[in-house]
């Protein structure tokens, strides 16, 4: 094709850079106005540089909620959502390989859990919910009391507020691991097929080595998604906030840079979660490249 | 072969079962509920099992009564679906041509996937506060205002920044032109470095190439980061609800009222309609393009 850089790839490039700065520039507003002085606001110029408000915001409180408590509980929640979502979304994909009665229902639903609005499935599990306790209450006569004795509610962190997650980051899941599979040669499945390799061994030893990379994207995916929910959680959380509910909150009655420190530290948090993924990420096809086929290497 | 056909039918299911497990009890089963509610009486604490259609004719009230004008529902559609035109377009003009130059102009794998990361690491943090940021920049004391006045272009503050349609575009924009870019890209990648060649040597311009080569070979990403667009528009009540001050009516934030109000059955029945709305869209546009084959 042409040779060097056209008109066009600077225009373009230029085009991209101002994307970038768009898509970061705002970010960055916040991190620098979190090292607010004390007497700071929530706007330019910066009033001296401190970690006054982390300080803040971890130690003295905001006033009306722990936001220590709601960071250690959304931790909790993400991780539990992104095993999940892994053992569940590769055990899916494995199925969708071959064809299956039922096959094209199942993506449909999967698809339709990714697009219906968040709003309505929320409300959904919480009518869900809701319902279970009514008929708890009803019923509690008969109940065993160890159980049900002092019930409140069903709904919580890990009944309602876990599945609202998983309703948004599995079809991510399933997503990915239909390109992984896409891009699978199935001929390495047969050579250990042939080699005497049970199903589970071909999976353990030979496809599951392979996709890992891909996998531990997955898992990143089903932490960053739960670590930032907001409209899944709006209802089916039960009584408990997690992080971005408090931070919501906080943004209509806050009016110092908290909001700003508790917008760096969570982000903060994305950072490592997704440095982490990628490192391991790096790290995984390093290793495959340098196991992988000598063919033509003459060793 | 019958035998083998059924037991390979029963491992799909068992492994593919769990998932399919949590997206009938907690997407499925509470699709029914909402739409089994939405058909229940309520009062201004609870609500009543019982028949009644009062969460539609509350929602539809006013509307055959206040012809030729629209009443508050309609009218609360139409200005979501202006939004959604509106964002449609924006994400889709930017989403393209980030697209395009990452597939096309970026010749080096390495940094193809480093850009491509570039525009994928906001997306995995927190929306609230992608939303947040603006408020330094856009807000009455905010640097856009302060540079405006500097310069003397304005002598007052812009009040339309912050808290506004324009604010709640230029959000949505920031968030979700993401869900464009990556399947544009991942349509664009695929298609035959020598079909560009062949154009080009049949005589076409850059501009000829793209619009009659690349555009159509790029239609199933363009339709997919649509769909996603619109859908997260349609049903939005956060964002509108943040960068509009709360301010902005939008088919989200009707159920979300209505929740506060403890009117379950209305919000029910708004679910329902919005349901309905949605799909109406999706089911068009799906037409367009066969998505497993995409990915």
């Amino acid at each position: 094709m042409r040779e060097g850089r056209s008109p066009a790839f600077y225009i373009l490039a230029a085009f991209f850079a101002a994307y970038v700065l768009f898509l970061y520039g705002p970010m960055f507003a916040i991190f620098v106005l979190s090292f607010q002085g004390p007497d700071g606001g929530l706007t330019f110029p910066m009033n001296g540089v401190s970690i006054y408000w982390f300080k803040h915001l971890f130690f003295e409180g905001t006033g009306v909620i722990n936001i220590d408590v709601s960071f250690v509980r959304s931790l909790k929640l993400g991780f539990t959502v992104a095993l999940i979502t892994v053992v569940f979304s590769v055990s899916a994909g494995m199925a969708f390989r071959k064809k299956f009665f039922g096959q094209t229902l199942v993506f449909y639903v999967a698809i339709a859990s990714l697009i219906v609005p968040s709003i309505i499935t929320s409300l959904g599990i919480a009518l869900e919910f809701r319902l279970i306790d009514d008929w708890v209450k009803a019923n509690q006569s008969w109940l065993p009391a160890f159980l049900f004795g002092d019930f409140q509610t069903s709904m919580g962190l890990f009944t309602s507020g876990l599945a609202a997650h998983l309703t948004w980051t599995l079809p991510f899941g399933l997503l990915i691991m239909f390109a992984i599979f896409n891009r699978f040669d199935p001929r390495y499945e047969e050579a250990a097929r042939d080699l005497g390799a049970t199903p589970w061994q071909t999976f353990r030893y030979v496809v599951l080595p392979i996709i890992l990379p891909s996998v531990v994207g997955i898992g990143l995916f089903g932490f960053t998604l739960s670590w930032d929910e907001i409209a899944r959680s709006s209802q089916a959380i039960g009584p408990v906030n997690t992080l971005p509910l408090d931070l919501q909150g906080l943004t209509t009655t806050v009016t110092n840079p908290d909001i700003y420190a508790l917008g760096t530290s969570t982000t903060a948090v994305s950072f490592v979660v997704i440095a982490l993924a990628l490192f391991v990420i790096g790290q995984l096809q390093k290793k495959q490249n340098s196991l992988g086929s000598d063919a033509g290497k003459g060793v | 072969m019958e035998v083998s056909s059924l037991r390979r039918t029963i491992v799909s299911w068992l492994q593919a079962g769990p998932m399919v497990l949590v997206f009938f009890a907690f997407f499925l089963i509470p699709l029914v509920f909402v739409t089994i509610v939405s058909f229940w009486n309520y009062n201004d604490y609870e609500m009543i099992p019982e028949f009644s259609g009062r969460g539609y004719t509350d929602t539809f009230e006013g509307c055959i009564d206040q012809l030729p004008q629209f009443c508050t529902i309609l009218r609360t559609y139409g200005s979501t679906l202006k939004f959604c035109i509106i964002v449609w377009a924006l994400t889709l003009l930017i989403g393209f041509t980030v697209a395009y130059f990452l597939a096309f102009h970026v010749k080096s794998k390495t940094w193809q996937i480093a850009l491509s990361l570039l525009c994928t690491i906001p997306f995995w943090t927190s929306n609230v506060i992608r939303m947040i940021a603006w408020i330094p920049l856009l807000g009455r004391n905010g640097v856009v205002n302060q540079v405006l006045v500097g310069l003397h272009l304005i002598n007052e503050p812009l009040e339309w920044l912050l808290y506004s349609e324009f604010s709640v575009i230029i959000a949505f924009v920031h968030l979700f032109t993401f869900f464009m870019v990556i399947p544009i890209f991942n349509s664009m990648i695929r298609i035959d470095k020598s079909l560009i060649e062949a154009a080009y040597d049949a005589g076409a311009t850059g501009w000829q190439t793209l619009i009659n080569v690349i555009l159509p070979l790029s239609k199933p990403g363009i339709v997919i980061g649509s769909i996603f667009v619109i859908t997260i528009v349609m049903g939005d009540f956060i964002t509108i609800g943040m960068m509009g001050g709360q301010q902005i009516a939008s088919a989200g934030k009707i159920i979300q009222t209505r929740l506060d109000a403890i009117q379950f059955p209305a919000a029910a029945a708004n679910a329902v309609i919005l349901l309905i709305a949605t799909m109406m869209i999706i089911v068009g546009m799906m037409r367009l393009v066969d998505i497993r084959k995409e990915l």
